[in-house]
């Protein structure tokens, strides 16, 4: 049993913005690139050319279809990463202290030299977010890319998780939950963000913004309609309209 | 609490070098972090024009590309039947000497028995040039089988389309509509873009049979009828036009509506311009009420005024889209049924669409001078654009699709202004700044000028004396006037049956021909393998160059191994398909940021020691001796014209320009581009950036910079004359005429003002649409070869919407049979309900033959993984009028890939899905068992 701290200074996540994200996979694979090259074992692949290919991701894209009860089905792409509960069941079911909450931002990390890769953690976690390294056979998992936020090697604007970096919709936000005045603070007021399964009580850091309504226009049609009055009733009186407005030009 | 240390600033790499991504072909800038010289991280170039730092999953996975275990090795000559996939590793010297032995008796005696066709190139101002020096008419890269029509559909309406030639005004539109959207073309702005839109509130529509993708996250979804988007934009503009919502003013200014057209039925001169002596155009003046020439200055041309002269009546151009679109055919309540899409829908989409380009256009305070000299304080605004590709494109009335989708653009006067589409350039450039096609054969000389081009009338078409089509593809005959892009999908069709004529050596480039990039796979296949009498092959050589072991390499006879990207030089060019930016003109290079560890050479490199060795005149020096040591030095040395390279950065200013795109050839442009992060821009003064068709201070930047050689202002061509040409003909005028069978579908499909007609209806026996699309983390057959992305989309079963699965008693995972009029596939299904409820489709491409791509024979991909290509033949069947008509647009030879049409049912599961293929034997063998990938451990 690991404890968590009992509050940390700073509350470091992502705002995912479901409205905007296309599911285009690229925080996908640019996690995957960084995170083999970076912070612990590389994130290896089983398989990679065969008939069952399996690698590890620490993040991944879900789409799942909706259908309203009026109107067209939906569809919603959903990227799935840590969410760096504040409180964090993978952290306190580890036997070892591999898992842990860092106080300074509340990152959840897993000290790999400490895992011994049981996989509690990954069965405490509700929204599978921990994935088991089958060549190193260490838990790995998000890590909001510590190695890159307070990298003094990056230059400043490129401090944000590789994910976030690479989002060619701007559909990923990263910044500090704590301070109510950041950019993600305030995206998650406005748009009203919203915890995952906020009934199991993890309180993740991580928010999601919903998708706006759909499928509204012909709901307007009141409005607009009046802007499609017809000029003339008849074809042949088009022509005369034509006229009377190039006078006016 | 203790908790470790952990080290948060880590060493990132090396060194970080900066080159163009490939891995799709949006050019993107990339930033290549190294360590210990190899490749360990790559991501986007924040600085770069194209995706200002963001990367998709395909440029993110380039390590793993450029790693792959396909990669070909060495040069390969075929020991085994074609298609065996069997080889024997040979040297470049044997390998060009086998070409040389080919190539050169081709070129002493009839140069068009090559024919060289370049795939996915993004070099064709090069290797279109090495093609014209050999002397072969027979050149053209992907553009027949990709998306031609909305290229030219673009040009001749208005000097442009979308992708490379414009995009949306990201920074001021409002409205954002997207029709059949291909997601791999212009990806990463698209999103960037969509992303900006929805940070500010704008809507975005999406007009796509398939609800995924940027489909997905419009505000508003309509889930058109495939074929039938012509019909729907037309039935717009009939809305928009009845109702007075279009812009008349910027109609008359800027557009050939008021252009008089003859409108004498008996004259030989019925739908053509008056002109005056010079061959202007010519308008009323409102002014005056006399004829003057178009772009006379101070002139105010009438949209409303007829002219009597000499007993024929001329009209102007809008007067007859009056008469046209203002027809009850048009009407939404007349095209519902067929475009899947209520009334309803339409008049609220119609009336958004004049919400925002009426109620909210908006000025910026920019003073501009137009080309008739009028000064204008300000520039008007009106916040809607368009962006469409492939999707309404590859249809067979994509041509006319296409233009109906631009007119409807310029009658709401939303192109070049603020809110609206906007030109990169070297665009806006007119079809007749382009070159006309050039097929002028003599053996052992260069072609008479370039092939590819945009023709005016039947004089310009590629006919021999005998009036049989004189290249090999029958681009720009009458069965295709307007091929601009030549007709890749029937080479090896027209080749096998000798139709017009039989070639010798077909040499291929980047194109997945045996596979995903022909229709009628299985007969392609059969085609290459063909043999005479005499057991010769039907197409007697076959050279292919590729970078990967593709399905193509074991039908070819010698393979010429390329690069990697990351392993070569390549100049993204503006003489070619640039990567531009609405404010600025920008080209951009690839470099050899890591050597290859093979024996392979980049393309473009072997083509200047092969054209050297075949004494080609641009190729070799006057002592015979090797022109271009390589690729890197034709990029810096050659001139198209003077002071106009490849590259327009950091060339050196003298006779024959300032060095800001035009000058003399500087010997460290290379260099200089590398330490620039790969790629140049010149910007656009601030007001020059919009009306840049008419707005003289943007035509003059463009000749300083090298777009232009003069001044090119022009019309918008609501009434495309050169249509008008080809069916005058059909009617009998004029010495050059079309085959009787044909004179019909001329006059009806050519017409110069957008039409819609029906050439997929589905009904009877296949009663159902069939399509694909390209996942946004696959690039065609590109990715299944990458370990990471092929862990993303390595499946592709058959979406069916809920309601033929109800019908058909289909569960996910069931299988069925897909029949079209052609053939059929025993497919996995899956369900989908946000879809166009009679359209089923897959991703494209994901299905591979066994033994490609250094995949296992039991990868997904080549078991459970199909391609809809076995369903659609090149030529559609015979219609009781004794025609096996192309499967193409009559105007340009776009292949109609989405016109298909099928019937499904459920079937018991086979144990991998059908036609099943007997492997082909992998000259690269096979990749490892598992990767546990880091640089500089």
């Amino acid at each position: 049993m690991t404890e968590l701290p009992a509050s940390t200074t700073r509350k470091m996540g992502l705002v995912i913005d479901l409205d905007t994200c296309v599911g285009c996979h690229a925080c996908v694979i640019s996690c995957k690139g960084w995170n083999t090259e970076n912070y612990g074992a590389p994130l290896s692949d089983q398989d990679p050319y065969g008939a069952d290919p399996s690698g590890t991701f620490l993040n991944r894209v879900h789409s799942y279809e909706v259908q309203p009860d009026q109107g067209a089905a939906q569809l919603i792409h959903f990227p799935k990463s840590c969410l760096h509960c504040e409180d964090a069941p993978c952290v306190t079911v580890c036997p070892t202290g591999a898992s842990y909450k860092r106080t300074e931002d509340g990152i959840v990390l897993v000290n790999e030299s400490d895992c011994i890769g049981c996989g509690l953690c990954a069965w405490a976690c509700p929204y599978g977010a921990r994935e088991l390294d089958q060549a190193e056979g260490v838990m790995k998992k998000c890590t909001l890319c510590v190695d890159r936020i307070y990298n003094e090697n990056l230059p400043e604007e490129d401090r944000v998780p590789a994910c976030v970096r690479t989002c060619p919709a701007g559909a990923r936000h990263f910044g500090d939950f704590a301070d109510p005045e950041s950019n993600v603070s305030q995206l998650t007021a406005a748009r009203g963000g919203i915890d995952l399964m906020p009934e199991l009580g993890t309180r993740p850091v991580n928010k999601y913004l919903p998708p706006r309504p759909k499928d509204q226009l012909e709901g307007q049609i009141d409005i607009l309609a009046p802007l499609l009055a017809p000029v003339v009733e008849e074809p042949t009186g088009f022509l005369g309209w034509l006229d009377r407005t190039l006078g006016r030009l | 609490m203790n908790q470790p240390r952990i080290d948060t600033s880590p060493k990132v790499s090396d060194e970080i070098r900066k080159t163009t991504c490939y891995m799709c072909a949006c050019r993107c800038g990339i930033n290549v972090h190294m360590k210990d010289g190899k490749v360990a991280y790559i991501e986007g170039n924040r600085d770069h024009p194209v995706n200002k730092g963001v990367l998709c999953a395909k440029g993110s996975a380039g390590i793993m590309q450029v790693n792959a275990p396909s990669r070909l090795r060495a040069p390969l000559k075929r020991v085994g039947p074609r298609g065996s996939g069997q080889f024997e590793e040979i040297s470049w010297d044997e390998a060009l000497e086998i070409a040389t032995g080919w190539l050169a008796p081709i070129r002493a005696t009839n140069p068009e028995k090559l024919a060289f066709f370049t795939g996915r190139d993004q070099s064709q101002s090069f290797t279109s040039y090495w093609a014209q020096s050999f002397g072969t008419p027979n050149y053209a890269a992907h553009g027949g089988f990709c998306s031609v029509n909305m290229a030219t559909a673009g040009i001749y309406t208005m000097g442009g389309a979308f992708w490379e030639f414009g995009q949306p005004d990201w920074e001021h539109t409002k409205l954002f509509l997207l029709f059949g959207v291909a997601e791999d073309h212009d990806s990463n702005p698209i999103k960037m873009g969509l992303g900006k839109l929805k940070a500010k509130g704008a809507r975005v529509i999406g007009i796509n049979p398939i609800r995924t993708g940027y489909n997905a996250v419009a505000d508003d979804w309509i889930g058109i009828t495939p074929g039938s988007d012509g019909l729907f934009i037309l039935s717009l503009v009939h809305v928009l036009m009845k109702a007075g919502k279009i812009d008349l003013d910027y109609l008359a200014r800027y557009t050939n509506a008021p252009v008089l057209v003859n409108c004498d039925p008996a004259s030989a001169e019925h739908g053509l311009f008056l002109r005056d002596g010079d061959g202007k155009p010519l308008v009323i003046d409102r002014d005056t009420g006399q004829l003057a020439p178009f772009d006379r200055k101070g002139l105010r041309p009438d949209l409303g005024g007829t002219l009597t002269r000499d007993g024929i009546t001329h009209r102007p151009v809008f007067h007859l889209m009056a008469d046209r679109y203002l027809a009850p055919e048009y009407a939404p309540e007349a095209v519902a049924e067929r475009c899947g899409i209520t009334a309803a829908r339409i008049r609220a989409v119609a009336g958004e669409i004049a919400r925002v380009a009426f109620d909210e256009a908006f000025e910026l305070p920019l003073e501009w001078t137009d080309f008739r000299g009028e000064t204008h304080k300000t520039m008007k605004g009106r916040p809607v654009s368009f962006h469409s590709m492939r999707g309404i494109s590859a249809h067979a009335n994509g041509f006319q699709t296409c233009r109906a989708l631009h007119v409807l653009q310029i009658l709401l006067g939303t192109v070049e202004v603020p809110g609206g589409f906007r030109f990169k350039p070297p665009y806006p450039k007119p079809a007749e700044a382009h070159p006309k096609p050039h097929v002028g054969v003599n053996p052992g000389q260069p072609l008479n000028g370039p092939h590819l081009g945009f023709v005016h009338g039947p004089a310009d078409l590629a006919l021999k004396d005998d009036g049989s089509p004189a290249r090999i593809d029958k681009a720009f005959s009458w069965e295709n006037p307007m091929s601009s892009h030549g007709l890749m999908h029937m080479v090896i069709s027209n080749a096998h049956a000798g139709d017009p004529y039989r070639i010798d050596t077909l040499f291929l480039y980047m194109a997945n021909m045996s596979w995903n990039s022909s229709m009628n796979t299985s007969g392609v296949m059969k085609m290459l393998t063909d043999q005479d009498a005499e057991g010769n092959y039907v197409i007697p050589r076959i050279i292919y160059s590729d970078a990967y072991s593709s399905e193509m390499v074991a039908y070819a006879d010698l393979i010429l191994p390329d690069t990697t990207y990351l392993e070569r030089h390549d100049c993204i060019s503006l003489l070619d398909r640039p990567i531009s930016e609405a404010d600025a003109a920008a080209d951009a290079i690839r470099w050899p940021v890591i050597e290859p560890d093979r024996d392979v050479r980049g393309f473009q490199s072997v083509l200047c020691e092969l054209g050297a060795r075949l004494n080609l005149p641009q190729f070799t020096n006057a002592d015979g001796s090797q022109k271009f040591a390589d690729y890197a030095d034709y990029i810096v040395n050659h001139e198209r014209r003077p002071g106009v390279g490849p590259l327009s950065g950091w060339r050196t200013p003298g006779e024959t320009g300032s060095g800001k795109g035009r000058g003399g050839v500087n010997p460290d442009q290379l260099d200089e581009y590398i330490a620039n992060g790969g790629f140049w821009t010149r910007h656009i003064p601030e007001a020059s950036g919009y009306y840049k068709p008419w707005n003289m201070a943007y035509q003059d930047w463009a000749v300083e910079t090298g777009l232009y050689d003069k001044p090119l202002p022009y019309l918008f061509q609501l009434y495309v004359e050169p249509l008008r040409r080809f069916q005058l003909a059909a009617e009998g005028h004029g010495e050059r005429q079309p085959p009787d069978h044909l004179r019909a579908r001329i006059g009806e499909q050519l017409d110069p003002l957008p039409i819609w007609y029906d050439t997929a209806p589905a009904t009877g026996d296949f009663p159902v649409h069939a399509l694909t699309q390209r996942p946004m983390a696959m690039y065609h057959s590109w990715g299944s070869q990458n370990a990471w992305l092929r862990q993303l989309h390595g499946r592709n079963p058959l979406y069916v919407p809920s309601k033929l699965m109800r019908q058909h008693g289909l569960s996910d995972g069931d299988w069925a049979r897909v029949t079209s009029p052609h053939g059929a596939i025993v497919v996995p299904v899956m369900e989908m309900a946000a879809l166009n409820e009679n359209t089923v489709w897959t991703w494209n491409a994901i299905g591979k033959r066994k033994g490609a791509w250094a995949l296992e024979p039991d990868a997904p991909e080549a078991t459970r993984g199909f391609l809809l290509n076995h369903l659609i033949h090149e030529l559609l069947p015979e219609k009781g009028d004794g025609q096996r008509w192309a499967n193409s647009d009559p105007v340009t030879g776009q292949a109609a890939w989405f016109d298909l049409r099928v019937r499904i049912e459920k079937v018991a599961a086979p144990s991998e899905s059908q036609p099943a293929w007997p492997p082909i034997a992998s000259p690269v063998g096979q990749g490892p068992k598992e990767l546990k990938w880091e640089s500089g451990k």
